[in-house]
């Protein structure tokens, strides 16, 4: 087991990516966050919670999608997956998308939720934020526009981002 | 996660963790069904066959859109107007069907355990829409589910089921899945229409009094009456039975609580329930309606997504 990113790291890399949100959203008037379920919507909260800080005042519009509906890998002999909940109570149409995941691996998962994002209406632009993007694994045509930390690790290698909230304490390891 | 079966024939086959993950599963689909786009393409590589082999508007309905919400393909089949008139079995209508290649069935029968038979001579996942007088699995679990939504919860909650049991394979259903999640269940109705031994075999009250019982529960389940299915006569008359066991506006009123009001329809409206308690605030039988798509959306996810293994 190896430790990419401390806690503090963590922290300072959230930081970074929200101000490169703000450099590029501005007021955030035409932009909706969506994290993806399940473990992309605890960095949505922590950027959604850090851009609340930095902005004062500024309504965020913020959302969380499932993908399972669309996943391209049902009924090809993987475990079935139980859908988490999914809620973007606002309309994304004409909207500025940013999608937010902990880890870019395949590409798969992005593709699934570009397609469910699609059935909430069209955006006039989707971008993809991830705290880590593993390279050289992509087996679909996918980049991130805002990366956390850009890393190189095998397939047998497993990359697992830990948060407070749900493990006790904040942390990107390889094992 | 996946259901401990591979079929659904019945709610008796199924365990507690079966039941939970189903209503995990519909409350998404719920959610699915109140979007602009309502629909999903998770089945789109799947053909669903709707075999009825007795007449139905709800569960037939309810059924199609489920698995068109899906993403499935949806062939209908009804007995009338079919070979099956010209005297051809059951396996052989099924097996010219899937051999169509067909990747599920789903089937009301008249014929108790039809499709428990079926399962054992073919190879995909079968969902029971209703066999005779046994079982009606998707019902009982779009009723718990209303209740859950309802109330919050089905555990601990007194459900009251009212009317015909002896012929209703929808009280057989929810007999099952109300004990399986720990409710309490009362069975009303005149002796005639009461199996014996209820007690003893499936852990339920018995009671003859509606009013009492209904003074009791939480929810009354309220059956209707299944002429169809009695060959000698079991009670006087409709206005009789429904002099003593109609549920009705003036009976709510004089009870000292408010209690919920579900029916699996159809209604025989001023038989079993009256209109205006069946169109009052205390009745989620639309509600069951509509929840009915996203729990079979559930079920058909659950079992298609079990077929490579």
């Amino acid at each position: 087991m190896k430790t990419i990113l401390s806690g503090t790291q963590v922290a300072i890399t959230v930081d970074r990516l929200c101000h490169q949100l703000i450099e590029n959203h501005g007021d955030f008037s035409q932009t909706a966050l969506i994290g993806l379920q399940p473990r992309g919507i605890y960095l949505a909260d922590r950027i959604y919670n850090t851009l609340q800080k930095l902005l004062p005042g500024v309504k965020i519009q913020y959302g969380r999608i499932d993908i399972t509906f669309y996943r391209d890998d049902f009924n090809k002999g993987k475990a079935l997956h139980v859908p988490n909940e999914t809620a973007i109570d606002f309309s994304i149409e004409n909207k500025k998308v940013v999608l937010i995941d902990d880890v870019l691996y395949t590409g798969r998962t992005t593709r699934s939720a570009l397609d469910a994002m699609l059935d909430f209406g069209r955006p006039s632009a989707v971008e993809l934020l991830v705290l880590i993007d593993r390279r050289f694994t992509r087996e679909l045509p996918i980049q991130a526009d805002y990366t956390g930390r850009e890393i190189d690790a095998v397939n047998s290698e497993n990359v697992k981002v830990r948060w407070k909230d749900r493990d006790g304490h904040d942390d990107v390891i390889i094992e | 996660m996946s259901l401990s079966v591979n079929h659904l024939l019945g709610i008796r086959g199924l365990k507690r963790q079966d039941i939970e993950l189903i209503f995990q599963t519909a409350d998404q689909f719920k959610e699915v069904l109140q979007r602009p786009i309502k629909k999903v393409p998770t089945l789109r590589d799947t053909t669903i066959v709707n075999l009825f082999f007795e007449n139905s508007t709800r569960t037939r309905i309810s059924f199609e859109l489920a698995e068109k919400r899906l993403g499935a393909d949806v062939v209908n089949f009804s007995a009338s107007g079919s070979s099956v008139s010209k005297g051809e079995t059951l396996i052989d209508t099924v097996n010219n069907i899937l051999s169509m290649k067909v990747d599920m069935v789903v089937m009301r029968h008249s014929a108790t355990g039809a499709p428990h038979f079926l399962s054992k001579h073919i190879q995909v996942p079968i969902v029971n829409a209703g066999d005779g007088i046994n079982e009606h699995p998707t019902q009982a679990l779009l009723d718990a589910f209303s209740i859950r939504e309802k109330l919050g919860a089905v555990t601990g909650k007194k459900i009251a089921i009212c009317g015909d049991i002896m012929h209703s394979r929808v009280a057989l259903s929810n007999i099952y899945c109300l004990k399986q999640l720990g409710a309490e269940v009362t069975v009303v109705g005149p002796p005639t229409l009461i199996p014996k031994h209820m007690q003893e075999a499936l852990g339920v009250n018995v009671s003859y009094d509606i009013r009492e019982t209904l003074e009791w529960c939480d929810v009354a389940n309220v059956l209707r009456i299944q002429l169809e299915r009695q060959n000698t006569p079991l009670f006087s008359s409709l206005r009789e039975y429904s002099l003593a066991y109609g549920v009705n506006r003036q009976l709510l009123d004089s009870l000292k609580k408010e209690i919920v009001i579900m029916h699996p329809g159809p209604i025989n409206r001023g038989v079993e329930l009256s209109s205006d308690v069946a169109d009052s605030g205390h009745s989620i039988i639309l509600n069951q309606v509509e929840n009915g798509v996203a729990v079979r959306m559930a079920v058909l996810y659950l079992l298609a997504g079990k077929k490579e293994h």
